[in-house]
């Protein structure tokens, strides 16, 4: 590691909220900027869109070519991490910050390249949309009806030095695409099916404004974090994933932290049957890569141990799943929620409610 | 899955004056900065020259005085109505603009106040007087002239503006942009001289400013979304906003609740409403509690909704799916080992009928 610099490398993010706000355009030029002012800048990744204006910015910039990868007899291009950190600029230029790179390859996601990238001290230009980002996944659900499989975890945008908004707004957007400027052909009318209603787009682009607003305001010192804790209860239930994207959201605005607990009746999770175990293993993984603290918790009373959990952890805010709808309709005071309401009545428990696709 | 709501004859006239006055009347464009030199002015000239490029009949009613070379190449692709001048103060000729009636008329600088012996005090009232008679404006403006900001922004520039704009006169925008500029680029541009506290300082006030700005146009962009709610058919987003939705009872801690929804609404910049459902059977030292924390709500700012209903769970969600609520508070009184029939029915009705929306209980 001879070569690799002692500090980080510092991350900026260009989000927007859909394709063809100009994204990777700003970027490029930002690169151009910084090699006129004698920064040594390479280009990492360069996802060409068939734009021309975009790909006319290219011109001048060094670029690290891609590496091919074979998976089941297809061949991809995947970006060079180890030709990057080999080469050394100051400024790696990286496009589509949420891809998922072909199964085998040495880390799974590009922002885990990018943080390897920035590890040994290369700065980095990434790009974005709002839509990727994971703790706003049930809400970009719930609006679009679409269900968004790459993701970005919330923790590293809000390690990014920078976050910085790309707006256009969808009028404009709408007529880049009609013009064929965003995609070609099919594309378009698929694309129309899709993301690109106005009603749509404006709700992203209100999502995106506000995202960078919390950003900016995440990087203001100042600000003392004065809200207990967040406790998620979890099991291996479906219902637990939003659960957990919601009370981190709700963590990070307050400044605070979330904890995720499992109650179980044994010490290990032996009891439980594998198909469970592994749907329970998988709610604390993505717990885990989320960055919440996870906790297992042995006891036969779940209402009672999460409450004495939660009070000895300086928990304020309890959040758990809504109770699925029961065929005899019994009400909810037979049930976790109403135990749960009873025994922390020093703490506030919310019901997440599923946010189901609403068209 | 809750339905689009039906409109009220009231709401389809309004709808139908909107569209109406909507044909009639010119577009109004904002590019909206946190600071100068982050680009305003040519975004707009920009816009502009692609604008004629494509056939439009551009002009330019009102420019700062500048000196860049991008500028001005881009203003001397676009048609100048020169300025008045009354008393040696530069004026938007807003007479010269109409006999000329463009389709589009870009206006820098949209705080301005005119010298007195003009057609209008301020300029924002020459650009809605365009709007008026059908030409289309493309404007620019810095956060710090925006009226209902002017005292929160003074605060983190320490200095004080003269001139400002309406904030309900930005909302009426068809189109606001932001132009975010990252903050280093402005500070590296002013701040050579500046020692690196001094330095670190002014990067924390423009992003202050910066964030102001972000959230000033999603507000805007939020009413816009409400305008397709109704014509789209689409029942409402969820979330893009936080909406808390306080459900006042005559036993509920409201004053808790309140509390906590103004901060939950601060920290997220999110809007809070409280509704009261009518009982008729509230006695006297109810009816002076419900006064009380009404009070409580419109003094936390909360938008204030009283309704009668017989039944209160229908009546609350039916108003929160309107509203769009994200949030709704609710007290419980589950502290006895047998709890009051009315709290167990509310609130487990409540749960279970608030599709997409959280509930947060309240002891009391």
């Amino acid at each position: 590691m001879s070569n690799s610099s002692p500090t980080k490398g510092r991350l900026k993010v260009f989000l927007g909220y859909a394709a063809g706000v100009g994204k990777t355009y700003q970027m490029l030029e930002e690169a151009r900027e910084l090699k006129r002012s004698a920064a040594d800048v390479v280009v990492g990744y360069f996802e060409p869109h068939a734009r021309p204006d975009t790909i006319a910015l290219m011109e001048g910039l060094e670029s690290i070519p891609c590496r091919a990868v074979e998976y089941r007899g297809t061949r991809f291009e995947e970006m060079d991490t180890d030709a990057i950190i080999a080469r050394h600029p100051e400024v790696a230029v990286v496009d589509e910050f949420p891809h998922t790179n072909v199964p085998g390859s040495p880390r799974a996601k590009r922002w885990e390249d990018v943080v390897y990238i920035l590890d040994h001290g290369i700065h980095v230009l990434t790009t974005m949309n709002v839509q990727h980002l994971e703790s706003l996944n049930d809400q970009i659900y719930n609006m679009t009806g679409v269900r968004v499989r790459e993701t970005v975890p919330d923790w590293v945008v809000q390690q990014a030095a920078e976050v910085v908004m790309i707006d256009l707004t969808p009028p404009a957007l709408l007529n880049r695409l009609d013009r064929g400027v965003v995609y070609q052909g099919d594309k378009i009318t698929k694309a129309k099916e899709n993301f690109f209603k106005e009603s749509t787009l404006v709700a992203l682009r209100e999502l995106a404004l506000r995202e960078t607003a919390f950003e900016v305001e995440a990087r203001q010192p100042g600000r003392e974090n004065t809200a207990g804790r967040v406790l998620v209860y979890i099991t291996g239930d479906a219902a637990s994933v939003p659960l957990i994207r919601r009370g981190k959201r709700v963590a990070d605005y307050m400044k605070t932290e979330c904890l995720a607990v499992v109650v179980s009746p044994a010490a290990n999770v032996s009891h439980m049957v594998p198909e469970q175990r592994d749907r329970l293993q998988k709610n604390l993984d993505f717990a885990h890569n989320l960055h919440l603290e996870t906790h297992v918790l042995t006891g036969t009373d779940i209402a009672e141990n999460l409450v004495a959990f939660a009070r000895e952890h300086g928990v304020t805010q309890i959040y758990l799943a809504r109770p699925k709808p029961s065929p005899l309709n019994f009400p909810f005071s037979k049930d976790l929620v109403e135990k749960v309401a009873r025994l922390a009545r020093d703490m506030e428990v919310t019901i997440v409610a599923e946010r189901a696709a609403r068209r | 899955m809750p339905q689009a709501a039906k409109l009220t004859p009231d709401e389809l006239l309004r709808q139908v004056q909107a569209e109406e006055h909507y044909a009639r009347t010119g577009r109004l464009k904002v590019f909206l900065g946190y600071a100068s030199g982050v680009g305003k002015t040519f975004r707009m000239l920009d816009e502009g020259r692609r604008r004629k490029e494509r056939g439009q009949d551009v002009v330019l009613g009102a420019v700062q005085p500048r000196n860049s070379p991008d500028l001005d190449y881009l203003l001397k692709q676009i048609p100048v109505i020169p300025l008045l001048e009354i008393d040696g103060v530069p004026v938007m000729d807003v007479e010269a603009i109409l006999r000329r009636k463009p389709l589009v008329c870009l206006v820098d600088g949209l705080a301005y106040d005119n010298p007195p012996g003009s057609r209008n005090p301020h300029r924002w009232q020459d650009v809605e007087q365009l709007l008026a008679e059908g030409v289309s404006v493309i404007t620019t403006i810095n956060v710090q002239f925006v009226e209902e900001l002017r005292e929160q922004v003074e605060a983190i520039r320490g200095k004080s503006v003269k001139v400002s704009v309406p904030e309900a006169f930005l909302h009426r925008a068809d189109e606001i942009v932001v132009v975010d500029t990252p903050t280093d680029f402005c500070v590296a541009r002013t701040a050579d001289s500046y020692a690196t506290t001094e330095r670190d300082e002014q990067s924390r006030k423009l992003s202050q400013l910066r964030e102001i700005a972000l959230l000033l146009a999603a507000d805007v962009v939020d009413e816009q979304l409400e305008g397709f709610l109704p014509t789209d058919g689409v029942a409402p987003a969820w979330g893009t906003q936080e909406r808390i939705l306080v459900c006042l009872t005559p036993k509920a801690n409201a004053q808790r609740m309140i509390e906590r929804a103004k901060v939950i609404c601060d920290r997220f910049h999110g809007e809070l409403f409280v509704i009261y459902v009518g009982q008729s059977d509230l006695t006297a030292d109810g009816q002076a509690a419900l006064e009380r924390n009404l009070a409580l709500a419109r003094a936390a700012e909360a938008e204030v909704k009283l309704m009668t209903g017989k039944d209160a769970v229908a009546t609350i969600i039916e108003y929160a799916n309107q509203q769009r609520i994200t949030q709704i508070f609710i007290g419980h009184s589950l502290n006895e080992s047998i709890w009051g029939r009315f709290t167990r029915t509310t609130v487990d009705r409540l749960i279970r009928a608030a599709e997409g929306i959280d509930v947060k209980l309240f002891p009391h």
